[in-house]
């Protein structure tokens, strides 16, 4: 089996049934997995909510190890249209020339360490580093923070022996607690001081609300990214050939990114809390029961995408739903395909080939699905051109 | 060479001028409010959405079942709504109208 390979588990359960049932600690959870259910449930914020106590949605379950609310992500409109636009303008700086540069000068400099190494591990010594350099420019803050966050290594919500590590979540939520005491209202500055500064629906913004906008751009856009960086290496170390392709075709590099991402689709789904009983391709769904938009699945759903488990790297119509869909769709991603360009971009100007010596992937368990959405680790040797 | 207008939320219409590419492209490289074209034109994000003048439908036509199905879940759609990175710019768009949604 081919490495960079994201099998579809849940091909059989999509097409004869369409949902599919998992527990997570009591709280079951009915898995939506066709595209179009998948956006109408998305749309649907009235029958299937964000806003329940907080980590509800999340699967596996965070009811037990935190209380702040994530915002926006655990809020319904239309306060959450409030939020999200006062939090939208900043989230597209991406788009800016400036920060595209300083963005291509890390992941230079990170590429050109690795080419330098003898050989090195894609998660920790790579993909981590990426993303936490480049959250500092999110922030607009210090690039110097970045060291404190890679300390923290990949799982900084988790230990090796427990899954949902309350102590460990404890770390980033005493630090952002700090960060926000230490900084003073200011609408040019960094994250913290502009929200400090900002106003939704004329109120000034609480700690506790501030404190759970800022988790979220470090929880949402942790594993995520990491998850994104690293698939894509290992496809480009199982295909030399579309470095080759991407390097005489950079016009393409564009729908590559989002082929990549929808292949990948490394966030494989997000719960929401019913509010009435309903139902969803004829399954009949409880009030306060869970469902989840399995965005993995809908990825791959046959009806929509031709050939749905290959990359086609010029795919040219791809309705993904790798960021969501509707009104929670990602905030980050404007971020998160800009990284992928940038890296890209990269890969195709320095390197040569990449060999995978060897890797241990990272399996997530879903009742009765395995799925793989990255590595937990992915050694590898990589050559300049 | 076709001149394509877009009126954006403010009620201002912009007249700019293209070649070839998609509709979205064009509107991205003048900046036109409202035209982000986040997913680069592959139909995943619908912030490319306008609404074509009535009388001048036909001339780019109906949208494809794919971006309908976008569409459909759109709070803005009408029935002369398109995702405008789905509309390749030929000469025959000289002249057309476009509204930004939303
Ligand atoms: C490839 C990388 C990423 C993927 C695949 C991804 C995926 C997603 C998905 C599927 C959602 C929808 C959740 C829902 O409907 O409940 C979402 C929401 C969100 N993501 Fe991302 N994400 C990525 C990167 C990021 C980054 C880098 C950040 C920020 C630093 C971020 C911040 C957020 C936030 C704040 C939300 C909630 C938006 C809302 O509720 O309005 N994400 N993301
Ligand atoms: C304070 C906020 C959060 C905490 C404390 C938290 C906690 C956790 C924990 C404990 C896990 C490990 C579960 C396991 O391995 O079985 C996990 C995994 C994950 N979380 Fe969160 N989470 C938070 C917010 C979010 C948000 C908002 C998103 C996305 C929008 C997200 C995306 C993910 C993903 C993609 C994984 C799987 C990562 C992987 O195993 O590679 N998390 N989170
Ligand atoms: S640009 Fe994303 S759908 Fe048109």
């Amino acid at each position: 089996m081919k490495k960079y390979q994201s099998s579809d588990p849940f091909k059989d359960a999509r097409v004869t049934s369409g949902c599919a049932h998992m527990n997570d600690q009591d709280d079951p959870v009915t898995m939506i997995l066709r595209l179009k259910d998948v956006r109408k449930t998305a749309h649907n914020w009235k029958t299937f909510q964000s806003g329940a106590t907080p980590g509800r949605i999340v699967i596996p379950s965070e009811v037990n190890i935190r209380d702040t609310r994530q915002i926006p992500f655990e809020v319904d409109p239309p306060l959450h249209g409030s939020f999200r636009s006062l939090l939208d303008p900043w989230f597209k700086r991406p788009l800016e020339e400036h920060y595209q540069e300083t963005l291509a000068q890390q992941v230079n400099a990170l590429v050109d360490d690795v080419l330098k190494a003898e050989s090195i591990d894609v998660v920790e010594d790579f993909a981590l580093c990426l993303q936490s350099r480049a959250l500092t420019l999110l922030l607009n803050t210090d690039v110097g923070e970045a060291d404190t966050w890679i300390s923290w290594g990949t799982h900084v919500f988790r230990s090796e022996d427990d899954p949902l590590d309350g102590d460990k979540a404890a770390i980033l939520y005493d630090y952002i607690d700090e960060k926000i005491k230490a900084s003073s209202p200011n609408p040019e500055g960094d994250l913290y001081s502009v929200l400090l500064a900002a106003e939704v629906e004329g109120k000034k913004l609480t700690h506790e609300e501030i404190k759970g906008i800022m988790i979220l751009t470090f929880a949402g856009g942790r594993d995520t990214v990491i998850n994104a960086v690293t698939n894509t290496i290992s496809y480009f170390a199982q295909h030399p050939e579309s470095l080759d392709r991407l390097r005489k075709e950079p016009e393409i590099i564009g729908r590559a990114i989002e082929e990549l991402i929808r292949y990948f689709t490394p966030l494989t789904q997000m719960g929401r809390v019913v509010t009435q009983d309903t139902q969803v391709c004829e399954h009949a769904i409880k009030a306060n029961s869970r469902v989840s938009l399995c965005w993995a699945s809908a990825n791959r759903d046959e009806s929509v995408f031709e050939s749905p488990n290959d990359v086609i790297l010029d795919r040219k119509l791809n309705p993904h739903v790798s960021f969501g869909f509707s009104h929670h769709n990602c905030l980050g991603a404007t971020h998160a395909r800009q990284i992928m360009r940038v890296l890209i971009e990269t890969l195709v100007a320095k390197v040569g080939s990449i060999d995978i010596i060897d890797f241990e992937e990272n399996i997530e368990n879903l009742g009765e699905f395995e799925r793989k959405v990255g590595f937990r680790q992915l050694n590898i040797n990589i050559h300049p051109r | 060479m076709a001149k394509i207008t877009f009126i954006t939320q403010n009620n201002i219409p912009v007249v700019v001028e293209g070649e070839a590419g998609s509709v979205m492209a064009l509107a991205v490289e003048n900046n036109i409010a409202g035209i982000d074209g986040d997913c680069g034109g592959v139909c995943s994000c619908a912030t490319c959405h306008v609404h074509v003048a009535q009388e001048q439908f036909a001339l780019v036509g109906e949208a494809s079942e794919i971006e309908k199905d976008m569409l459909e879940l759109d709070d803005d759609a009408n029935e002369y709504s398109r995702l405008c990175c789905q509309i390749d710019i030929t000469p025959a768009l000289d002249g057309l109208v476009l509204t930004v949604a939303g």
